[in-house]
């Protein structure tokens, strides 16, 4: 039990900050580095409490694809000149009211948790649940029978945004010289030499 | 203190949650930032997910976690998609600069 706290502890003081940091880093490029450090400490904390395949998911899927995805984004668009911090400039006027509203937030959901401490049914550590099968393999026993309509569901759901990014981005660019390919193939020698006539101090137009 | 429940998990969540929610509302810089922050929020409720199917011993709420990571995967790559566009239209993603719909 202690190397389970010890572990937590440090894990999610990690997150804590690191989340903490990516919403007040004034630089754009170290927030992001900071919410990957946030990932790789809840991918830690999920592979130790005993959900692997997802721990191992957040860090390939979060870390490997969306966080490099984001750092790409930042980068290309030359954010960085833009490095502002927070009350300095045009006055604001929602910012207290933010601050109210999200202070709510807490307030409520460590209610919440405190409701929990004293409910006397309240699963601790000791009573966690050990199975003689993997993690990996109890998600695939009930992801691929109970749940494969939402499986196949999540999976249109990734075509979807994978061909709406691409049409959001997609841009057909004015003279710029394309290579046609049925037009090489299908041209013959008939069609493509001509003989001409040149006249003297006239020249001759060739169409391209 | 040594004793690591789900109470613990559950405040680490709310916490993450908050912070989440703050960058949201606070933001003075940049749109990125703000979809960070939706990160921040799905990952929060990832942790609740987790660990009410850990200490609950039920695995169906892990089968939930991978749908929320695909939806959120989906959700950064058609928001950083919009993103980029509205760079090449307009020059600028700052929070104060969008305000095309007068809100």
């Amino acid at each position: 039990m202690l190397a389970h706290s010890i572990f937590f502890y440090f894990f999610s003081i990690i997150a804590i900050f690191s989340s903490l940091m990516v919403i007040t880093s004034r630089n754009t490029v170290n927030s992001v580095f900071f919410l990957i450090l946030d990932f790789i400490s809840v991918g830690c904390l999920f592979i130790m409490v005993g959900a692997e395949f997802l721990g191992m998911i957040i860090l390939i899927v979060y870390v490997g694809a969306v966080a490099v995805l984001f750092l790409f984004v930042v980068m290309m668009l030359n954010v960085a000149e833009q490095k502002q911090s927070w009350f300095i400039g045009k006055k604001s006027t929602h910012i207290p009211i933010g601050l109210i509203v999200s202070v709510l937030i807490l307030l409520e959901l460590l209610v919440v948790v405190g409701g929990w401490k004293y409910k006397d049914d309240l699963m601790s550590s000791n009573t966690l649940y050990i199975s003689d099968i993997s993690n990996t393999h109890q998600l695939g026993l009930v992801m691929y029978t109970d749940y494969i309509l939402y499986f196949q569901l999540s999976g249109v759901i990734l075509l979807l945004s994978m061909i709406g990014a691409i049409l959001l981005t997609f841009r057909q660019r004015k003279g710029v010289k394309k290579q046609s390919y049925f037009n090489q193939i299908s041209r013959n020698p008939s069609s493509s030499i001509e003989l001409r006539e040149v006249k003297s101090n006239e020249g001759v137009k060739i169409d391209d | 203190m040594i004793e690591i429940g789900l109470g613990h998990y559950l405040s680490l969540g709310a916490i993450v949650f908050f912070l989440g929610v703050i960058g949201i509302f606070l933001n003075r810089k940049n749109v990125i930032v703000i979809l960070m922050s939706i990160e921040l929020i799905l990952l929060a409720v990832n942790i609740n997910l987790i660990s009410f199917s850990i200490f609950s011993g039920d695995i169906v709420g892990q089968i939930f976690t991978m749908l929320i990571l695909t939806v959120a995967a989906a959700e950064a790559a058609i928001g950083l998609a919009i993103i980029v566009i509205y760079y090449r239209n307009k020059g600028s993603i700052r929070v104060e600069d969008i305000h095309g719909m007068k809100g």
